[in-house]
């Protein structure tokens, strides 16, 4: 597209709220009240509460109100993946990002520009979510949480497959898995049952109204219950879900002697695995991960990239050495470690 | 390596000792010799290989990845090894591109790592070509003239014909495409149960694996060569594992493995697993040699137990308790002996048939470190425990002192000198053949001093027996004594027998309380193993007042210890908020963290700007609640370095 058009960054940048499309006069992701808000998806460091509007898709909508409860946004406005509006002659569109359940790339057109915003995304399968559309544009916003070369996922079905293997291993000891209590969970669970395990997986409190929600919105997770204390004695040999931080916590010592798995690309490295205590370190994550994300930035054959949250230098660094114009974008409120 | 690889794994994922003693049990049981054995070196005193690991790692990975994403890398994972085992390309590296040898020193090559993604008609052209050129280098391949003496690895090499070698490294080099189904002969004398191969937690088999990627063959193979051919060998086994066992290549090669099992935990785990008691492994461990064939022999109930003959040998070194409150109006003063515990290093040193040895109370052979002590006990026949010190003119040195000679591969002449080892005995286990240790400590002790007296070696002196009745003289004679280099005091029972490790009752040690100074942050590394990437090494310091009447922070010390990880989390978030600075991995931030900085003691520094240096700090808290302002000055740490009652009453 020819030069003569105004820079992206002179209708788009972030400003104190967050990222603002000044024409449009929407911020998205803010991590501030804003009047008009575009949600990537429900991740707490992405969607917060108290916004005047929020334009998402049904599905993000959905889990921002079992969040935070039905009155979190003034109003709501669902808009379907593939489907473009037009707000203040800025034309807007939802580009599925592979990340979780109803997560989307904000897609922005305007004075014969298109920008990019992925929010967080992935490339590999994911049963739980629609798969990442890669979308040609000027700009793209990437996120840069496993950008450093000695990040590759596995496969999920594979680090299923070690599950597993631990459980026939270990037939005795609950297997409790940490997992981000949004997307990861109901993903984990949704491949066990791929891999044809079809006992009850029970549920930690914190993870029960999520993976309901899932399941109201279709995602088949199979015979799952909350994990009661009765249940805790009876159970020793099944397969417990619940948020990473529950795993060392005083709840975890009414299974026994659980194996704790914690399913969540930082698990790629060791030293991080042995920071939670983790027995069975299982390497699955919700991001894109180096060689996906080094893919990505190079087919959407953009002008420039802007990379927010995470290792940005690395990524930085390497777009620089193959002559692609880069830049940090510096957002504040990103959650770096949570996943 | 398949089988090593996940026991390493397994054993860096489990924090229950006896969990991990059933791993390691396991493994011994079930790998075949000698890779057990070589398994057991890994994790005790290393392979008996010195490899310029660090320049071969650098020279491979030169090639495939920019030095500077390297670097983010390895800042980040906080391990080398790892991060190679993880940068590593699926794809096999060019190990045959000419311009990079181990002499090259691989500057600012910018190769990004997708490169090496290239399309697999050009990799296989690639391969053949490396083929050829492999060839050559197979053809122009030397053995060194002198193989260590210690290298074990040759004796598993004899076996193996040169010509099969080359014939193997080409293949390594040609078939890595075919390399889970290359038919190996010589893997059939290993047991296969390939059904639960893929279980987690399976340690102990390779099934399936080649046989030139058993730890045998590889350090056969890494043993000898140059420089540039051992590279290229390195690169070649690193492109036939996945990431894990590239891991365990690296951290077998290294030594030090690091994956929470101690030297003594792995013999321990080892005499467990065949129903044995630790000490009948430690008391003939220095006389062994790996892959221990001999040992695990023994331990099969295939040989006798080998018999350290004339060798000097360890003997498990007794322990004591610490005497808490609770403690005290169980103990009758009559019962005991008391003696000072000294700010040294705890030995025990076997002398016999001619040669002498110096081990940690671990059991670390550590007799090449300090030479002199070594030739002060030739000729002598003994097993002696003691204090190792530094003295000079028969004043001891500071701890510090120690420190500049301990854990030294190369001692020089002026190290020597600057700082000359003696030996403060407390023990005689052995006089001459007669084994002593059923004898109670009051024997031992009237023994201990009659051959000293008769034998006197050099460097050496008996610890003096401090005289009391009741406890309470005992207090006051030592908190009216603070003599350099005390570190505390011991009480022995009379009728104590010499036992292996920490018998209930029979030894008690009593130290001084420690002392605390409030001291600000100043700098912060991040950590590294279980700590990369988080901010957890920190230097603090204390404020000083310049002529001019300005206060600014100097540094007294270095801690990594005394936080939980949840204060660990607030403090890595703090630092990244605060930080004015960064230099490389480290971050200066503004004052106002307060720490209490438990320590044993101050002395004096070059190292610091500030002239001292904390013995052994600690964070004992962390005052959020104290404004850095109002933490310790430099005058209160001179204070306590001359020891008395300020340090005393700072104590409480």
């Amino acid at each position: 597209m020819s030069s003569t058009f105004p820079p992206v960054d002179s209708w788009l940048y972030p400003s104190e709220a967050g990222l603002f499309c000044e024409p449009g006069g929407f911020y998205i992701d803010p991590h501030r009240s804003v009047n008009r808000a575009i949600i990537t998806h429900g991740h707490s460091d992405h969607a917060r509460s108290g916004h005047g509007a929020v334009l998402a898709t049904h599905e993000t909508i959905e889990i921002m109100k079992v969040r935070y409860g039905e009155n979190c946004a003034g109003a709501f406005q669902p808009l379907k993946l593939g489907e473009t509006i037009t707000i203040n002659g800025v034309g807007v569109r939802l580009a599925p990002a592979g990340h979780i359940l109803g997560s989307a790339q904000v897609v922005l057109e305007w004075a014969g520009k298109r920008a990019v915003i992925s929010g967080d995304y992935k490339r590999a399968f994911d049963p739980t979510c629609t798969p990442f559309e890669l979308v040609p544009c000027d700009v793209f916003v990437t996120e840069a949480t496993f950008a450093l070369p000695v990040f590759r996922h596995e496969k999920a079905a594979h680090e299923v497959e070690k599950l597993l293997g631990s459980m026939a291993a270990e037939p005795d000891r609950t297997h409790l898995i940490g997992a981000y209590n949004l997307g990861k969970c109901q993903r984990m669970i949704r491949v066990i049952r791929d891999a044809g395990y079809s006992e009850p997986i029970y549920l930690h409190g914190a993870v029960i109204a999520l993976t309901e929600l899932y399941q109201r919105l279709g995602v088949d997770l199979g015979d799952v219950r909350p994990a009661t204390t009765e249940d805790a004695k009876s159970l020793s040999g099944g397969i417990v879900m619940c948020p990473p931080s529950a795993l060392g916590d005083r709840w975890s010592r009414r299974f026994g002697d659980p194996v704790n798995a914690f399913a969540s690309g930082w698990m790629r490295v060791r030293g991080r695995a042995r920071q939670h205590g983790v027995e069975l370190p299982l390497v699955v994550s919700d991001h894109v991960d180096w060689p996906e994300l080094i893919a990505t930035v190079t087919d959407v054959g953009a002008e420039e990239i802007w990379v927010t949250h995470g290792r940005e230098d690395a990524l930085v660094h390497y777009l620089a050495t193959r002559g692609i114009k880069a830049r940090t974008l510096a957002l504040v409120g990103r959650e770096e470690e949570a996943e | 390596m398949r089988a090593f690889a996940r026991l390493l794994d397994c054993l860096v994922y489990t924090q229950s000792r006896n969990r991990k003693t059933a791993l390691l049990a396991r493994y011994f049981r079930s790998t075949p010799d000698p890779d057990r054995g070589w398994a057991l070196a890994a994790l005790t005193d290393g392979i008996p290989i010195r490899l310029p690991l660090r320049r071969m790692v650098g020279d491979l990975t030169g090639r495939f990845i920019d030095p500077i994403l390297y670097q983010l890398s390895r800042d980040y994972v906080g391990d080398t090894a790892e991060t190679v085992a993880l940068l590593w390309p699926d794809e096999p590296v060019d190990l045959m591109r000419v311009e990079t040898t181990s002499s090259d020193p691989s500057p600012q090559r910018v190769e990004p790592e997708v490169e090496s993604a290239v399309p697999s008609t050009r990799g296989r052209a690639r391969r053949e070509k490396l083929d050829d050129k492999s060839r050559q280098l197979s053809l122009d391949f030397t053995p060194t003239p002198a193989p260590s003496p210690q290298g074990g690895g040759e004796n598993e090499r004899a076996p193996l014909a040169r010509k099969e070698h080359q014939q193997e490294r080409r293949a390594i080099a040609a078939n890595v495409d075919n390399r889970r189904s290359q038919d190996d002969t010589r893997s059939a004398s290993q047991p296969r149960s390939e059904a639960t191969d893929r279980a987690w937690g399976d340690v102990g088999h390779n099934s399936g694996e080649p046989a030139y990627l058993s730890l045998g063959n590889i350090i056969g193979e890494m043993a000898n060569g140059t420089a540039a051919e051992r590279t290229v060998r390195l690169g070649q086994f690193l492109n036939a594992l996945d990431a894990s066992g590239r891991w365990a290549l690296l951290k077998l090669l290294g030594g030090a493995p690091r994956v929470g099992v101690s030297a003594r935990l792995a013999r321990t785990a080892l005499a467990e697993a065949y129903g044995r008691d630790v000490s009948e492994i430690e008391e003939i461990w220095h006389a062994l040699e790996p892959p221990y064939l001999d040992l695990f022999a023994w331990l099969d109930g295939k040989a006798e137990r080998p018999d350290p003959g004339s060798k000097p040998v360890f003997r498990p070194v007794m322990l004591a308790h610490p005497v808490e409150e609770e403690d005290w109006p169980k103990l009758a003063p009559e019962d005991f002996i008391a003696e000072w515990k000294w700010d040294g290093i705890r030995v025990q040193i076997s002398a016999r048939g001619g040669d002498v040895r110096m081990f940690s109370r671990q059991g670390d052979d550590i007799s090449a470190t300090f030479p002199e002590i070594r030739s002060a006990f030739q000729g002598h026949d003994c097993v002696v425990d003691g204090e190792l010190l530094i003295m000079r003119d028969g004043e001891i040195g500071l701890f510090n002192d120690l420190q500049q000679r301990l854990n030294r591969k190369v001692v020089t002449a002026k190290m020597m000198t600057a700082f000359p080892p003696h030996v403060r005995l407390y023990d005689l286990l052995f006089d001459g053949p007669e084994d002593l240790r059923a004898l109670p400590f009051s024997e031992r002790r009237a023994r201990l001093e009659t051959w000293h007296a008769r034998e006197h070696p050099r460097l050496t002196d008996v610890s003096p027996l401090v005289g009391f009745t009741t406890f309470d003289d005992l207090n006051v004679l030592w908190s009216s004594s603070r003599a350099e280099g005390i570190e505390g005091l011991m009480l022995k029972r009379r009728d104590s027998t010499y036992q292996a490790g920490r018998i209930k009752g029979q030894w008690w040690k009593w130290k001084r309380a420690a002392l605390t100074l409030d001291c600000v942050l100043m700098y912060a590394q991040r950590g590294s193993g279980k700590r990369s990437s988080y901010y957890s090494d920190y230097t603090f310091g204390v404020w000083q007042e310049d002529a001019g009447g300005e206060r600014q922070l100097v540094p007294v010390g270095k801690a990594y210890s005394g936080f939980t990880d949840e204060e660990l989390l607030l403090l890595d978030r703090w630092i990244r908020n605060n930080t004015v600075e960064t230099f490389g991995p480290v971050r200066a931030v503004a004052p106002g963290i307060v720490f209490e900085v438990a320590f044993d003691a101050v002395h004096v520094s070059t190292r610091h700007k500030s002239g001292v240096a904390m013995r052994f700090p600690r964070i004992h808290r962390i005052r959020w609640d104290k404004p850095a302002a109002e933490a310790d000055t430099l005058e209160t740490v001179l204070r306590l370095m001359s020891g008395g009652s300020d340090a005393a009453a700072k104590r409480s």
